[in-house]
Parts: C-alpha cells; sequence; structure tokens
C-alpha cells in the first residue's frame, strides 16, 4: 500500500514535470475536473432551484409550516406536521426492527458463521437490497398488509390493547405495515454496512481478547464491537437516512391520511408520499411550493443523516474506503 | 448468541424467499409473449402487455447512462488522478452523499430543472432523474477500481513516453474495465426499478412515445399504476411486470458480479 502510494505520487511527479507541454493533457485533465465539479453544481443548483421554488409557501406560512396540521388544497392552508410525523415515526419503528437484525445478521457474517457459508448468504443479503421498492410495495399491499388485517393486528389488539400504540380497527395498511416494510427494505443496508464495519477491526483486537482467555462472543462482544462502535452507529444512521426518503414502498401500503394519530394501526402519510401522491395534483403555485418545500427539509434531514453517518463510517480505519449504496 | 445471529440474517433473507415465492406464484401466470409484444387494454378488456413500458424502460435508462456515465467515469479519474487534497476529499463527500438523497427529491429537481422550462413531462426529464441517481455510483467504483491498477503499468506507459492521457484511456482504464463495468451494472440495477422520481418527470404513457420530450411508459411507473388500480385483471399484471421488474435486475447484479470474481476477493 504505502510503496504503491509512494510510486505512484513518484509517476505523478514525473507527470507534473511534463505536463507543462502536453496540451492533450491540460485538455484532459480540465475534463475531468469538470466532470467531477459538475457533482457540486449539481447539488448546488437542486438546493437553489428547489429553495426557490419553495419560496411561495415559505412566505406564506413560514415556521407555521412545520408545526401545523391542517393541509387543505382547496383552502390553500398547508401545514406538514402530519407528513413530518409519519416519517418519523415509520423511519423510527423501522430501526426498531431493523436494527437488532441487521447488527446479528453482520456480527453472524464477519464473526461467527462457518467460512463457507458466508459469501451465498452476503450475497442473498445483496439482493434483497436490489429488490426494486415499488415490488416490495406490491407485495406489501397484497401480502403483508392482509396479514397483518387478518392475523396480526387482531393479536396484538387482543394481548398489547391497553396500550395505546395497538388500538383500533385492523385496517391491514397504516404505519405498522409502513414500518415494516421499510425494515425489511434498510436492513440490508444496515447489514452490509455494518459488516464492512467489522472487517475492517484489526485482527490483533480479536487475537488480544482470544489471548486473554475470552470466549468467541465475549472477544466479539469487547474486541471487536466496541472497537467499531462509531461504525455501527453510521450504519444504523445510513440505514435511517434510507427509510427518511423511501417512497414508493410506503406510499402504497401507509394509508395516506394525513392525520396524527398515536396508533401504530391507524393510516398515516410521510413526506415522501405526499410529494408522489400530489405533486403532479398541484395546480397553484402555492400548492406546488408547498410539496417542494416538504421534499427541501427532506433533503436537508437527509444530507444531515448521511453526512454524519459517512463521516463515523470513514472514522473506522481507512480499511472500510467504500460503503455501497 | 452464535443461534441468535444465525437467526437474524435468516430474519433478513427471508422477505426476499418469500417475495419470490409469490412473485413466482402469482406472476408466472401472466408473463406470456402478448405480455412483451402488446400494448396494455384499457380495462374491461383482457389480456394486453407492457411492451410500451419495458422499450420505455430501456430507452429511460439509455438516455440516463448517455448523461451519467461519460461524468461519472471521468470523474472518477479526476478522483484518482488529482493531486489536490481537499478537492477530491469534498468531491468524494458530496457523491456519498447525493447518493444518500432520496431518490424524489432528484426527482423534483429534475421537474424544476427539466420539466418547468419545457413546460412538459418528458422522457428526457426522466433521463436526466436517472442519470444523477447513476453519477455518485458510477464515479465511486470508478475511482476504487481505477486505484487497483499496478502503478507499475502506468510507469512502463509513462516510461515509453506517452503524454499521461493516453497513458489514463490506453492502459489504465482498459485495465479496469471489468470493475468499473461491474459500476455500470450495478447502477442500472438500482435505476432500473426507479419509481418515485419518475413520476412527475417521465409520467408515463398508455401508448407508444413518439418523441423523447413526450411522456415515455416505464416498466416500473406501470406497476404502480396497476397495483394501486382496483382490478383484478390489471393486479396480475402488476404481478407480472413485477416478475419481469426484477428478473431483469436480478440477471444484471448477477452479472455485475460474475464480471468481478476473483479479482473481488484479491481485494479483500
Amino acid at each position: 500500500m504505502t510503496t504503491a502510494a509512494a510510486s505512484r505520487s513518484l509517476s505523478s511527479t514525473v507527470v507534473s514535470a511534463r505536463a507543462r507541454r502536453g496540451w492533450g493533457d491540460r485538455l484532459f485533465r480540465g475534463l475531468a475536473r469538470g466532470a467531477a465539479l459538475s457533482l457540486i453544481l449539481l447539488v448546488t443548483a437542486m438546493i437553489i432551484g428547489m429553495a426557490g421554488a419553495a419560496m411561495p409557501s415559505f412566505r406564506a406560512f413560514g415556521w407555521r409550516f412545520l408545526y401545523t396540521s391542517t393541509w387543505d388544497p382547496v383552502a390553500e392552508t398547508f401545514g406538514a406536521l402530519p407528513f413530518v410525523y409519519g416519517t418519523l415515526v415509520s423511519s423510527l419503528l423501522a430501526l426498531v426492527i431493523a436494527v437488532p437484525l441487521g447488527l446479528g445478521a453482520a456480527i453472524f457474517l464477519a464473526e461467527l458463521a462457518p467460512v463457507w457459508i458466508r459469501p451465498p448468504i452476503t450475497f442473498l443479503v445483496e439482493l434483497v437490497a436490489a429488490v426494486p421498492s415499488v415490488v416490495f410495495g406490491l407485495w406489501g399491499i397484497f401480502v403483508l398488509a392482509p396479514w397483518l388485517r387478518n392475523w396480526v393486528q387482531p393479536a396484538l389488539g387482543a394481548s398489547l390493547g391497553f396500550l395505546p400504540l395497538f388500538q383500533g380497527p385492523p385496517y391491514g395498511v397504516g404505519m405498522l405495515a409502513a414500518g415494516i416494510i421499510l425494515a425489511i427494505m434498510i436492513v440490508p443496508f444496515i447489514t452490509a454496512v455494518s459488516r464492512e464495519v467489522l472487517l475492517a477491526v484489526p485482527n490483533t483486537q480479536r487475537e488480544a481478547a482470544l489471548g486473554l482467555g475470552a470466549t468467541r462472543w465475549e472477544t466479539t462482544r469487547i474486541a471487536v464491537l466496541r472497537y467499531g462502535k462509531s461504525g455501527l452507529i453510521g450504519a444504523v444512521l445510513l440505514g435511517l437516512g434510507r427509510a427518511l426518503g423511501e417512497t414508493m414502498a410506503v406510499t402504497m401500503v401507509i394509508g395516506n391520511r394525513p392525520e396524527v394519530a398515536i396508533s401504530l394501526f391507524a393510516p398515516g402519510y410521510t413526506m415522501a408520499s405526499v410529494i408522489a401522491n400530489e405533486f403532479t395534483e398541484a395546480t397553484s403555485d402555492l400548492y406546488l411550493g408547498a410539496l417542494i418545500e416538504i421534499g427541501l427539509l427532506l433533503f436537508a434531514v437527509t444530507v444531515i443523516v448521511n453526512a454524519l453517518a459517512r463521516l463515523l463510517v470513514w472514522s473506522v480505519g481507512g480499511a472500510v474506503k467504500q460503503v455501497r449504496e | 448468541m452464535s443461534a441468535l445471529t444465525a437467526g437474524s440474517a435468516l430474519a433478513v433473507v427471508l422477505p426476499l424467499i418469500l417475495l419470490f415465492g409469490f412473485l413466482l406464484h402469482q406472476g408466472a401466470s401472466a408473463v406470456n409473449v402478448d405480455f412483451f409484444i402488446r400494448l396494455p387494454k384499457p380495462v374491461g378488456e383482457a389480456g394486453g402487455g407492457m411492451a410500451n413500458a419495458i422499450v420505455g424502460s430501456l430507452i429511460l435508462i439509455a438516455l440516463a447512462g448517455a448523461l451519467g456515465l461519460p461524468l461519472g467515469i471521468l470523474g472518477g479519474v479526476y478522483l484518482t488522478e488529482s493531486r489536490d487534497r481537499r478537492l477530491p476529499w469534498l468531491i468524494r463527500f458530496v457523491a456519498d452523499v447525493l447518493n444518500g438523497i432520496p431518490s424524489i427529491v432528484i426527482g423534483i429537481f429534475a421537474y424544476t430543472v427539466v420539466v418547468l422550462p419545457m413546460r412538459r413531462f418528458s422522457a428526457l426529464a426522466g433521463g436526466v432523474a436517472l442519470a444523477v441517481i447513476m453519477l455518485p455510483i458510477v464515479l465511486r467504483t470508478t475511482e476504487e477500481m481505477m486505484r487497483l491498477v499496478p502503478a507499475s503499468l502506468r510507469e512502463a506507459a509513462l516510461a515509453l513516453g506517452l503524454p499521461e492521457w493516453k497513458v489514463i484511456l490506453r492502459v489504465v482504464l482498459p485495465t479496469a474495465r471489468a470493475g468499473i463495468i461491474t459500476g455500470v451494472m450495478v447502477a442500472i440495477a438500482r435505476v432500473a426499478g426507479e419509481t418515485a422520481p419518475l413520476l412527475f418527470t417521465a409520467f408515463g404513457n398508455r401508448f407508444w412515445h413518439q418523441r423523447l420530450d413526450q411522456p415515455i411508459a416505464a416498466l416500473p411507473l406501470q406497476i404502480f399504476a396497476y397495483a394501486i388500480a382496483p382490478y383484478d385483471d390489471w393486479h396480475r399484471q402488476a404481478w407480472a411486470g413485477a416478475l419481469v421488474l426484477i428478473a431483469l435486475v436480478f440477471l444484471v447484479s448477477l452479472a455485475a458480479r460474475i464480471a468481478t470474481r476473483g479479482r473481488y476477493s484479491a481485494v479483500r
């Protein structure tokens, strides 16, 4: 690694001596630089374009937009609270289900599983991540929601019905369905990134713990998980970022009712779903502005969550060079 | 504890197996020749297919590739070759963050830069949205794969007197080709299933599209429209569409994996 880096910088210095002459080199370098800079331009244009289009809504409602819950396109009164609430609750529910499963699967794949079984299972996990959102949504409508309505929700209502979380009629579609489908969709990301983080933990850590007489599980817990903690938090945040912005599958199973309800059985609505459902119907500038303002909010939140996640994952050794989408 | 972690690994892949089972069960009967060569039929008439949506998806992917691949690969070249410290770090970071931005937000972006000025939904707008999604994936894989090319190869080429740009185009990129193709295929598999950014850019179309500045059908859009419609016949078509889409995505992913078999394990 170091010799490669050294020889690369050596070849670079050789090149820089020549580059002063070659117009081909200058042209090529300019093109490559331009392509890379276009990425920054793109994100800047994204922010400016969306902020501009959201202006009418921001002028009309100000910060009230974030904490009022009237969404009335006819009267042109818009408050985004039910959507913010729906996004947060469905994502948190997804994390509650997905984090233990994802971390468990990652520990299995990186530490405990027999070596021959690791590649096929890792491959299957990657395939789950590759399933298009709309296909999960289709499955959610026709398989998950009826199953929840007929089996899970009556059972939950009978046993835990004294909690406000599990009250109300079992529709099938609703917050619970959204949380479960989101969990299924983000768990492969959490698994894959956590696995990479665990693999980046140096072997000396494990050897030291084993040398002190720790069992396999104790080694994993003390020497590996603790070492990779910030990276694992990053993995969870990456999953959260996915959940916050996930659109199609959620739109298809959450029930799309703009209300704040405590019960997980009740239908809800998320920021991404309202954009998906109403964008093409938005006729006035104010209506469109309100939807784009929700998009801008979603953009800001996911950028913060993702930035934080990347920094945390990068912090666990340079060994985790890349985290796939 | 070992058993518990094995159980969670099973729980992670179980939905895939359930999903695939149901897709085969529900969709296989509706996948026939008509599905691939016919237009959708109006409500109430049996039969019909999604030929326009399949072609539409291919056109959108091609458009996205034409816009996104050159930028992504060139950007990746910059990240590997640049001697600057800060700018590549920033670009890497922006690429990773862009990769995490919800696709529906990217749809809004394409709407503001293409649909609003043109005053109509179009295949072009859909292609732009998908290209923005492809860009960071292609950029990062290109960078990673170019880094794996041994420095001795570059040095040999440089020592023969080739200018740097020729070394990159004729020696480094061809050596990293298999890896870059993998990145491209991963990106294609990702955008092939994207629905949200197409809702208000490509918009969908029940007929053959005529021009690139007109709305165009796409397989995921059609699946969505049919899934939420109240007709049993459309539901069957949606299952069939989902089966075709997922088969396409899996084949591309599998091909990507086979292309780098061996190389990949050497990296780890």
